[in-house]
C-alpha cells in the first residue's frame, strides 16, 4: 500500500539550498499547522526540506520531530518583558490570556508590528541568538526578546516564543515526517526512519548523512525504529484467520525499550527516543553477558518474587535522578524481551517473527541471567480459548493480549495487519462533572479539561479523576456552554461547575492515592460518554471505586 | 435609569419617543441598526431603518413587514424626539442610531467597522453625550491588518489553489461577509460560484446598486460542469463538513472571520486556512472612536463589554456594561462562532 502510494506520490526536488530567512520556516510552521490533511503536510515539508540549506533543514528536522531545546527564559520574564514591550496593564494581559489560552501567541498577538524584518535564517537565530541565551545575564537576554519582537512579525514571532520557552509543538508524527524526507530525498522511508532514531546533533553534517543514497552510518548507539501495533476486539478476529498463524503474549504495563550491545557498549533506548541506560543500572550489568551486535525489542518491568508490580512502582524509580540502594531493592527491575532486531550485528527484521523467536530464546538459554526476561507465549488453540485466557489478564496486573503474526518482519512505526493489541475491557464508572479548566492548543479557549467527582460516605462529591478525551465536538460545545452558565466559582483558571452533567469514564486500573481527594488515582482516565439518561444520584459511591482496588 | 435610553426586558427603549432600538422580541416600533439576526426581530409592527438597506431588510421580513425608510442623515421626529441615522460600515444598510431629545444627544451603533469597503456607506464618526458601542472583539489582541493585506492572502491562496487544481472553497457569513469577500477578491483570477444562501443577499445587493463581481449560483452552473478547480465558491460556514461540498472535488477550504486572529479558533474551525476579516470595530479603533465622539458616558454592549468598561474607568470614562438579550459569556464561547449571523 505505501509503495504504491509513495511512488505515485514521489516527486521529483531539484535542490537547490539556499539560506531562507526564519520566514520561511515560519510559513512551513502555518502550513502544518492550518491542515489537516497528511498530504498536503508532506507536501510542504518536502518542499521545506527542498529549498532550505542543510544546516536550516536539520535545525527545522530536529525541532518538527519534538526535540527541543530546554527551557531558555521561564514564563516570568517573558511576562515582565512582554507586559514591558506592549505597554498594557497586568489585568488586560491577563484577559488575553484568557481568550488565547497560550501566553506565546498571545505576546505575539500583543505586541505591535515589526519595525524592521530580519533575514537572519533559521540556524542564525537559533544558534547566535537562542542558543547563547541561557548564557547572558537577565538583561542582556532582555534586549535579545526585546530586539527579536522587533524584528520578527506574525508567526515568526509567535515561533521564537515557543522556541525559547521550549514549547514548540507542531502537528506532524515522526511518520508524516518520514515520508517527506523519503520524498525529497529519494532515501527510502525505512532507511529514512532508521536513520532519525537516536540522538543525533543537528548539524549540516547530520543532514547531509540523513539524505545520502548510499549508507555510511557508523553510529553504535542508534536504535531501531519500534513497530507498534494496532488496537483490536474480538470481532475483528476471525477477519486475521487461523489462531494457529498468530504469537499471542501478554501485553505488559511497563516502558517500551530497546536495549543494544554494540562494540563492548549497552544502550537503553525509550521508546519516545529517550536514552535511559543510566536509570536502569540492573539491566545494564545484566547486557554485559550479550554478544556485541545484538538489539532486543523489550519492556522494563518491575518484578518481585517473579511477580509484575503495578506500573506506579516504577513511576517511583521514573522520576529520580539518584537512585539509592533503597529505592533498587524495593523496586527491582527486568528486562522482558519481546523480540530481536539485530543478531550477530546483522540487521535480522525482515526474518520471519517465528525464526526471530527461536534466536531470542537461544540468547536468553546463553545469558541465563534473570534480569533478561523472556515474554512468554500464551496459549490457545482457538480465538475463543484466546479469548478466555485474556479475560483473566487483569488478575495478572497485565493490560490485554498481543497478537503477532508468526510470519511477520519486524516492521516500522504503527501499522496495521500484522501485529495488534487486544486489551482488557477497561473499568467503567459514572462521575460527576465537578471542575473545569480551559483546554490548549486546538481547545484553547473552551472548557475541556474536566475533574470528576464521586460520591463520599458523607454524601459529598469527592474529586477522583481528570479526563478530558472522548467527547464529540458538539458534546464539548454543549459542555463548553453549560459550564459558561454555570460556574459557582472561579480559583484561576479552574471553575467550580454546578454539579448535575454525569458522564461515564473508563480507565485502566487504579491504585491509592494522597493526590486527589478521594485517596484513588486511576490510569489513563479518558470520558467513554455522557450519561444524559442519569442524575448524579446515579453517579457511583467511593465505597464501590474501592472495592476495586487490589489488595494492599 | 431616568435617560433617554434605559434598559428594559425588550432590550434597549426610549420612553419619550416611545421607540425600541433593536428589540428582543415583537414591539409596536422599532428602529433597527441592522438586518443581522441578533439585531433584527421578526413581527414588529413598524420598523424604521435606512434605505439603503431596504432590499436587505425586505429580503430579511418579507413583503408584509411594514417599513419605514430614512435615508442616512436625515432626521423624523418620533413624539418630539430626533432621531437619524448614520452609517455604521459594518454591512449595507447599516446604521449608528443617534437620538437627540432637549439638547441630549445619544448614539447607539448596533454593530460597526471603521475600515471602508466598497459593498457599504464607510462609518461615520457621529458626535453624542451618550454613546451605545459594541464590543465584539474588545481585546487588544485584535487589530485588525489593513484588508488589502488579507485580500492578497486570498488571491494568492486562490492561485495556489488552482496550480494544485484544487478549488477554492471560502466561507464568510451569507449576509454582508460574503458580499464582501465577493467584492475583494480579484476577479480575474477565475470564475466565481455562489452557495444559495449567499446568492440569494447578492442580489438584494446588486438591485441596491451594489458592485459585485459576477457570481453564478452552484446548483444552476453545475448543468454546464464548471472546472471547480480554477474557481472560487462562496459559501456560508454552516455548509462547511456537508455533503454539499463534494461535488467540488478536491478543494482547499478557508473561512474568514475576526475570529481568526487566534489559532485555537482556526484550528476548532478544521478548515485549511484562516483568514483575518471582520466586519467589526477593531481594539485600536474601539477606543479612538470613543475618544473622538467625546461622549461623556459609554454604554458597551455585546462583546467584551467588562474588560472595555474596566479599561474605559481606568481612563476616567464613566462607563457601564449594558447585556444582551443573549445570556452568559458568549464573547469567545464556540456557540457564538458557529452562529452564521453574528460576525
Amino acid at each position: 500500500m505505501w509503495k504504491h502510494l509513495s511512488e505515485k506520490r514521489r516527486k521529483t526536488y531539484a535542490f537547490d539550498p539556499k539560506v531562507e530567512p526564519m520566514r520561511r520556516f515560519a510559513e512551513l510552521y502555518a502550513e502544518l499547522d492550518n491542515t489537516t490533511k497528511t498530504n498536503a503536510k508532506v507536501d510542504a515539508l518536502a518542499r521545506y526540506f527542498a529549498e532550505a540549506n542543510a544546516a536550516d533543514s536539520a535545525w527545522a528536522l530536529y525541532f518538527l520531530s519534538g526535540r527541543r531545546v530546554k527551557q531558555l527564559i521561564n514564563a516570568r520574564k517573558l511576562h515582565t518583558w512582554a507586559l514591558e514591550a506592549t505597554g498594557i496593564d497586568e489585568w488586560l494581559f491577563g484577559e488575553c490570556y484568557d481568550a488565547v489560552g497560550d501566553i506565546a501567541e498571545t505576546i505575539s498577538l500583543l505586541l505591535p508590528r515589526a519595525t524592521r524584518q530580519s533575514d537572519l535564517s533559521l540556524t542564525g537565530w537559533v544558534e547566535t541568538r537562542l542558543m547563547p541565551i541561557r548564557t547572558l545575564d537577565e538583561s542582556a537576554q532582555r534586549l535579545i526578546m526585546l530586539g527579536a519582537w522587533e524584528e520578527l512579525d506574525g508567526t515568526e514571532r509567535f515561533v521564537w516564543n515557543k522556541l525559547i520557552t521550549g514549547g514548540f509543538r507542531v502537528g506532524v508524527s515522526q511518520l508524516l515526517i518520514t515520508r517527506a524526507l523519503a520524498q525529497a530525498s529519494g532515501v527510502d522511508k525505512e532507511t529514512v526512519a532508521h536513520r532519525l532514531m537516536g540522538a543525533w546533533q543537528p548539524t549540516a553534517d547530520y543532514w547531509a548523512q540523513l539524505i545520502a543514497l548510499e549508507t555510511s552510518s557508523s553510529d553504535v548507539s542508534r536504535p531501531y525504529p519500534f513497530f507498534l501495533a494496532y488496537p483490536t476486539e474480538r470481532a475483528a478476529l476471525d477477519a486475521l484467520g487461523e489462531a494457529g498463524d498468530w504469537q499471542a503474549e501478554w501485553k505488559w504495563d511497563g516502558i517500551r525499550a530497546q536495549l543494544i550491545r554494540r562494540e563492548g557498549q549497552s544502550y537503553l533506548w525509550s521508546r519516545g527516543e529517550e536514552l535511559i541506560t543510566e536509570r536502569f543500572p540492573e539491566i545494564i550489568e545484566m547486557s554485559a553477558a550479550l554478544a556485541d551486535g545484538t538489539v532486543i525489542d523489550g519492556e522494563i518491568l518491575p518484578w518481585k518474587d517473579g511477580l509484575v508490580m503495578p506500573f506506579a512502582q516504577l513511576q517511583r524509580r521514573i522520576g529520580r535522578k539518584t537512585l539509592s540502594k533503597k529505592i533498587l531493592s524495593d523496586v527491582p527491575v527486568i528486562f522482558l524481551s519481546y523480540d530481536v532486531l539485530e543478531w550477530g550485528g546483522h540487521d535480522i527484521r525482515e526474518q520471519p517473527l517465528s525464526e526471530r523467536r527461536v534466536i531470542l530464546t537461544h540468547i536468553m538459554a546463553v545469558t541465563n541471567n534473570p534480569v533478561l526476561g523472556l515474554s512468554p507465549l500464551v496459549e490457545g488453540a482457538s480465538w475463543d480459548e484466546l479469548a478466555a485466557q485474556r479475560e483473566r489478564g487483569r488478575e495478572r496486573n497485565v493490560e490485554g493480549l498481543m497478537l503477532k503474526r508468526k510470519t511477520s518482519p519486524y516492521r516500522v512505526g504503527r501499522q496495521r495487519g500484522d501485529w495488534w493489541k487486544w486489551k482488557v475491557n477497561p473499568l467503567t464508572i459514572d462521575a460527576v462533572l465537578i471542575y473545569a479548566q480551559r483546554g490548549s492548543g486546538k481547545r484553547a479557549s473552551l472548557y475541556t479539561d474536566y475533574t470528576f467527582g464521586v460520591w463520599n460516605e458523607t454524601g459529598e462529591l469527592v474529586s477522583f479523576a481528570k479526563a478530558y478525551s472522548g467527547l464529540t465536538d458538539d458534546e464539548i460545545r454543549q459542555v463548553d456552554s453549560y459550564i459558561r452558565r454555570n460556574t459557582l466559582e472561579k480559583f484561576g483558571p479552574v471553575r467550580t461547575v454546578k454539579a448535575e452533567l454525569v458522564f461515564e469514564l473508563a480507565f485502566e486500573g487504579i491504585q491509592r492515592s494522597t493526590r486527589h481527594k478521594s485517596g484513588i488515582a486511576v490510569r489513563f482516565p479518558r470520558i467513554l460518554r455522557w450519561r444524559t439518561d442519569k442524575v448524579i444520584q446515579d453517579a457511583d459511591t467511593l465505597e464501590t471505586i474501592r472495592a476495586l482496588l487490589p489488595p494492599e | 435609569m431616568d435617560t433617554l435610553i434605559t434598559l428594559t426586558d425588550m432590550g434597549l427603549y426610549c420612553p419619550q419617543g416611545d421607540f425600541y432600538i433593536d428589540p428582543w422580541s415583537s414591539v409596536p416600533r422599532a428602529v433597527v441598526t441592522h438586518a443581522h439576526a441578533d439585531h433584527l426581530a421578526w413581527g414588529c409592527q413598524n420598523y424604521l431603518v435606512s434605505k439603503q438597506g431596504e432590499h436587505v431588510f425586505r429580503a430579511r421580513l418579507g413583503w408584509q413587514a411594514s417599513l419605514q425608510l430614512l435615508p442616512y442623515g436625515q432626521t423624523v421626529g418620533l413624539n418630539g424626539v430626533q432621531v437619524s441615522l448614520h452609517p455604521a460600515g459594518h454591512i449595507l444598510g447599516s446604521a449608528q442610531i443617534r437620538v437627540e431629545y432637549q439638547g441630549e444627544v445619544w448614539v447607539i451603533t448596533g454593530d460597526y467597522k471603521t475600515e471602508p469597503d466598497t459593498t457599504c456607506m464607510p462609518f461615520e464618526l457621529v458626535r453624542c453625550h451618550t454613546f451605545v458601542t459594541e464590543s465584539t472583539f474588545g481585546l487588544p489582541i485584535y487589530r485588525w491588518q489593513p484588508q488589502r493585506e488579507t485580500f492578497d492572502e486570498i488571491n494568492q491562496w486562490w492561485r495556489i489553489n488552482q496550480r494544485e487544481k484544487k478549488a477554492s472553497i471560502l466561507f464568510g457569513y451569507a449576509l454582508g461577509k460574503a458580499q464582501r469577500l465577493l467584492a475583494g477578491v480579484d476577479s480575474s483570477i477565475g470564475e466565481i460560484f455562489t452557495h444559495g444562501a449567499v446568492e440569494r443577499i447578492n442580489a438584494s445587493y446588486r438591485e441596491s446598486e451594489v458592485l459585485l463581481p459576477p457570481t453564478e449560483y452552484v446548483s444552476r452552473a453545475a448543468e454546464r460542469k464548471p472546472d471547480w478547480s480554477q474557481s472560487l465558491i462562496v459559501a456560508p460556514p454552516s455548509a462547511r463538513g456537508t455533503s454539499w461540498l463534494r461535488r467540488f472535488g478536491d478543494h482547499s477550504t478557508a473561512f474568514a472571520s475576526g475570529w481568526m486572529a487566534i489559532r485555537g479558533a482556526r484550528r476548532r474551525r478544521a478548515v485549511d486556512r484562516g483568514f483575518v476579516l471582520s466586519d467589526h470595530v477593531d481594539w485600536d479603533n474601539l477606543l479612538r472612536v470613543i475618544n473622538e465622539t467625546g461622549a461623556e458616558r459609554v454604554w458597551v454592549t455585546h462583546g467584551y463589554t467588562a474588560v472595555v468598561v474596566r479599561w474605559l474607568i481606568d481612563h476616567g470614562i464613566d462607563a457601564h456594561i449594558v447585556p444582551t438579550r443573549f445570556e452568559g459569556e458568549r464573547d469567545d464561547s464556540a456557540d457564538n462562532q458557529e452562529n452564521d449571523e453574528e460576525n
